[in-house]
């Protein structure tokens, strides 16, 4: 009988067994869940709306100023400027737009006043800005004797019509899709790598502290049983993130259908398109053409590559994990180790977020995307964005090439590693166990 | 017969330090063979080497007649000095994974595990936690699990650390058994009194080098130092000393005795021991008369401090 899937199978039962993990896998998406609704609830919830009192002694501004949700605007003209100011110091407004009467329509650009308590939001003053300028523009045109009508009529709305070179057609807001999509694979790899690296790493000390490693290697190949533990630990993992998946879209639609709260943000396509069902028909338009967009991407080689990287990217770095694992005695001696680790992953993660965004085909991004350490994460975000099939086929060749090495030289650690004991070697030491 | 193990000019180093210096040895089937030596001396190298844990750097090892290769590894059993278990899982399910590991089909495992559990009475355990154990119950599976493939080669690496009497006397009964049915058992350790008691053969490592190889009776026979303890009970010690010493160097010396007598150490050099005893008889009633063996012990520390 072949003996690594009996390893993997140990690996597994050992990590989907523990407390831990059955905890964690059926109550973070509870958690999750509970804290997204909280947040959507919050968001969900109005404010009350803000009294803004106006005094316009010009009587030019007041109809522009339309109330809405935010803001009441209150006409109050026949009020006393000094009352209403008080009211505001009273706190009974949130602000007073003060429009005091000029001879010239020019000078109302300099003089109107807004008094308030608390600094307002800069939206607000833009907003009231534009209000007002509208008006003073209309009057000067009004004044040159042109008729504002027929410029309202003569306004027109360009909308460009992306194409890519190729002639293929490609649509608007697509590229927010693309980031997310990008962002969201890359993210996932990181954490998993993050989460069951880690995982790897301590089955592996548990077993040199529990001294059975010795017992189990006069039976299988450290190889053996490094390759088995990583491909086991992996599989739990994906098993807790296809439970998650599940649990979460279930909570998600169903905490959705109580409380009626629409177009939660993050949502995956999946959820959008399976409760679609319940928006207002803008609503639904708009999501239809998303999901159009999203179909629009080339999801099913999108789907392999983000597997393929997925693999590459998780051995090569699990391998890493696996020997320090076993290069220590344990979990508190493995930070200096562990630090090298993180440090490129981080790397891509900001590099997808901060490069990859702004310029997916920059030479940062295209470098980044090469480097084994990186390319798993830099490669998935900038994937979307269409990079050349050679360019993504070299990136899964370098990162194949060095997860082969990489795992190699970490099974060398590996082996002499899980044997010694004692003092936490450094890093000469470990370079000497490469050459044993 | 062909001797089960054959290490020839095995050569192990760990970057600037020999671990193992052109060590030959050669362990015959059926027997128990104790491989002994102080910390350090590369004992645990040379187990690992024959596991297959680690490889020599030159020198070959041949089980069986055949150069050492990963078929083998069923034919060995191993108890290594670190020894542990999963502590978070079951007894049962725990044997059940290493007797798989090494090569048993399920059933082979179960069976063999039923018949070893039974006959050391620990069928109760076959649902307990590793860590709901004591030290000395989780050695007893430790041994279980050693030996439940019926290896050719049993490997025990200071088998006796960590049992009490009592359980360390079951294991000693059942290594006997197991040599009887043809099982060869090495035997690594520090301990002389188990080697004394237990091994056929031994052989000594210091320091990376093998000094002494052989049969235990016949290295014994080699560090024989013709020793006599004698005890007599005479009238006239004076000219007993007179004539003892005109053939033989002697010192006092002291042993338990139930009587009162002279007790001397003499050195038989040459002389046979009945050209002594004919001293003895002719001047006084000899009560105690015996070669002075060396002991596993006294070699060791001979051979190590040399």
């Amino acid at each position: 009988m072949n003996i690594l899937p009996l390893i993997i199978k140990r690996e597994f039962l050992a990590k989907v067994r523990n407390k831990s993990f059955i905890v964690m896998t059926f109550l973070s998406p509870l958690f999750f869940v509970a804290l997204m609704v909280f947040v959507a609830y919050l968001a969900s919830m109005k404010g009350d709306a803000k009294q803004i009192a106006i005094h316009d002694e010009s009587g030019l501004f007041i109809k522009q100023f339309k109330s809405n949700d935010a803001f009441v605007y209150q006409d109050l003209s026949a009020i006393d400027v000094g009352i209403l100011k008080d009211s505001v110091a009273a706190e009974k407004y949130e602000g007073l737009i003060y429009i005091p009467a000029q001879v010239n329509v020019s000078d109302y650009e300099k003089n109107i006043i807004y008094i308030s308590n608390d600094s307002p939001s800069l939206s607000f003053i833009s907003k009231v800005e534009l209000l007002i300028a509208d008006k003073i523009t209309h009057i000067n045109l009004q004044n040159k004797g042109i008729n504002t009508e027929i410029i309202d009529e003569a306004q027109s709305k360009v909308n460009l019509k992306l194409t890519k070179a190729t002639g293929e057609e490609t649509v608007r807001g697509l590229n927010e899709i693309k980031i997310i999509i990008g962002g969201a694979f890359g993210y996932f790899i990181m954490m998993f790598i993050i989460i069951y690296g880690n995982m790897v790493m301590r089955s592996v000390i548990e077993e040199k502290t529990n001294r059975i490693i010795e017992i189990i290697i006069s039976s299988v190949k450290p190889f053996q049983l490094m390759m088995g533990k990583i491909i086991g630990t992996s599989m739990a993992g994906i098993l807790q993130f296809i439970i998650w998946g599940i649990v979460g879209a279930f909570l998600l639609m169903g905490s959705s259908f109580f409380l009626g709260i629409n177009g939660t943000p993050g949502m995956t396509t999946v959820e959008v398109v399976e409760t679609a069902g319940m928006f207002s028909p803008e609503l639904l338009t708009d999501i239809q053409n998303y999901v159009h967009e999203i179909l629009s991407l080339p999801l099913i080689s999108m789907f392999v590559y983000f597997l393929v990287f997925f693999i590459g990217g998780y051995f090569l770095y699990s391998s890493l994990y696996a020997a320090i694992g076993a290069a220590v005695d344990n979990e508190t001696d493995t930070q200096q180790f562990l630090f090298p680790i993180l440090l490129p992953l981080m790397l891509g993660v900001y590099i997808g977020f901060f490069t990859v965004i702004k310029d997916p085909h920059g030479s940062i991004a295209t470098v980044f995307s090469m480097i084994p350490f990186t390319s798993p994460i830099v490669m998935l975000m900038r994937i979307p964005f269409g990079v050349p099939v050679w360019e993504v086929l070299l990136s899964i060749f370098i990162l194949f090439a060095t997860f082969i090495l990489v795992v190699w030289l970490a099974a060398k650690i590996y082996r002499i590693g899980i044997l010694m004991y004692g003092k936490r070697p450094s890093w000469k030491e470990l370079y000497k166990w490469l050459r044993y | 017969m062909q001797p089960i193990l054959e290490v020839k000019d095995v050569v192990k180093k760990y970057s600037d330090k020999v671990a193992l210096n052109h060590v030959s040895l050669s362990v015959p089937q059926g027997t128990i063979y104790g491989l002994l030596g102080p910390n350090g001396a590369g004992k645990t190298s040379l187990i690992r080497i024959i596991n297959q844990i680690t490889y020599p750097d030159s020198g070959q090892i041949l089980l069986d007649g055949q150069l050492l290769n990963p078929t083998h590894i069923k034919d060995i059993g191993y108890m290594p000095e670190e020894r542990g278990l999963y502590k978070t899982m079951k007894v049962g399910e725990q044997a059940m994974y290493l007797a798989q590991l090494k090569g048993l089909s399920k059933q082979e495992a179960k069976r063999q595990l039923q018949y070893w559990f039974e006959k050391l009475g620990i069928e109760e355990w076959w649902n307990k936690k590793i860590q709901e154990l004591s030290k000395g119950m989780a050695q007893k599976i430790q041994f279980v699990v050693t030996v439940l493939h019926n290896p050719k080669l049993l490997i025990l690496d200071e088998p006796f650390s960590g049992f009490d009497p009592v359980n360390a006397n079951i294991i000693k009964d059942e290594i006997l058994e197991l040599k009887k049915k043809g099982t060869t058992v090495i035997f690594s350790t520090h301990r002389m009194e188990s080697v004394e008691e237990m091994c056929d053969y031994i052989a000594l490592i210091n320091k990376s080098n093998k000094l002494i190889e052989g049969k235990l009776i016949d290295v014994k026979k080699e560090f024989r130092t013709h020793l006599y303890q004698v005890g007599i009970l005479s009238d006239n010690v004076e000219r007993l000393m007179l004539k003892l010493s005109e053939k033989f160097k002697m010192t006092s010396t002291e042993f338990k005795s139930l009587n009162n007598e002279l007790q001397l150490e003499i050195d038989l050099g040459n002389a046979m021991p009945n050209e002594l005893l004919h001293i003895l008889t002719e001047n006084g009633q000899v009560t105690h008369f015996v070669e002075k063996l060396p002991t596993v012990n006294d070699i060791f520390i001979q051979t190590v401090s040399k």
